[in-house]
């Protein structure tokens, strides 16, 4: 599998490593009212789509940054590969 | 008072050098290393800073660039590791640490890595059985970071070499394997 890295351009999916759902980035708020289940949710619950899945690998044998890919879990097809960073900034969290 | 005689990464007083076929892989241990890893928001002005430093523009994206003394790579989102000769800039850190300040973190690196130099001809055959990077794509003044023998190394494509840093605990490895390899192809 071939990872369409956005800085550096094709590579190959041994150089990375899978960190899991996306949604990881969207950690709650362990302030907030109500946090025990939406802690709940956030470690135990994912979903397991037959389809498109957005998820975060890591370039560790790479330059190391983290990105979304977007790939289809039945045929591999990646469809996007963003900067996680991007991404998590476009959510409007600060860092 | 302590009498130490210093070693290179491979344990001898002097470094090796192996010539194998047309290639030949040289242990360069007289280079001072340091990153420079810019501090969020701070990214314009520690490059910026960086490059009053060494007279030259930081690296793009997966890129080296060399001036007269200093040369850097790019080894990250606004990270470099910036390359100067260790018998005139032991205090290579310091001397950037001073003109960066707080906008970038600045780490001695130069007791970690050990460098090998390779010249001759040939060398994509010898690095297309070494790591994953296409060396014949690989234009001079690229530099990234793959795995040879199970170690994060970085290799610099140069007009005319081949360089590589990997972890010096890790020297005698990197240099087993280079030199395997070399036998092996030529």
């Amino acid at each position: 599998m071939i990872i369409n890295h956005p800085l550096l351009g094709p590579c190959d999916a041994q150089e990375f490593v899978y960190k899991g759902d996306a949604s990881l980035i969207d950690r709650p708020d362990g302030m907030a009212d109500g946090t025990d289940a939406a802690f709940y949710d956030y470690a135990y619950l994912r979903d397991n789509p037959a389809g498109e899945h957005r998820e975060l690998w890591y370039h560790e044998q790479g330059d190391r940054s983290w990105l979304v890919v977007t790939r289809n879990t039945v045929t591999h097809e990646i469809t996007s590969v963003e900067l996680a960073r991007d991404v998590a900034r476009s959510m409007g969290r600060s860092r | 008072m302590h009498d130490l005689a210093p070693m290179t990464p491979l344990g001898a007083s002097a470094p090796r050098r192996d010539t194998i076929g047309p290639v030949t892989i040289t242990e360069a241990p007289d280079w001072a290393l340091t990153s420079v890893a810019a501090r969020l928001g701070q990214e314009a002005t520690s490059q910026a800073a960086l490059e009053k430093v060494m007279g030259n523009p930081a690296p793009g994206i997966a890129g080296h660039t060399s001036g007269a003394i200093f040369s850097a790579f790019w080894i990250g989102p606004h990270i470099w590791m910036v390359e100067a000769p260790y018998a005139t800039h032991p205090d290579l850190a310091a001397q950037i640490k001073a003109t960066c300040a707080d906008t970038a973190s600045v780490t001695d690196q130069t007791g970690a890595w050990v460098r090998f130099d390779l010249t001759g001809d040939d060398l994509p055959r010898l690095m297309e059985r070494l790591c994953n990077l296409d060396m014949g794509k690989m234009q001079a003044g690229t530099a990234r970071r793959t795995v040879i023998e199970h170690l994060g190394c970085y290799v610099i494509r140069h007009a005319d070499s081949i360089t590589i840093y990997g972890p010096r605990s890790s020297a005698k490895s990197l240099h087993h394997a280079l030199v395997t390899v070399a036998k092996s192809v030529f």
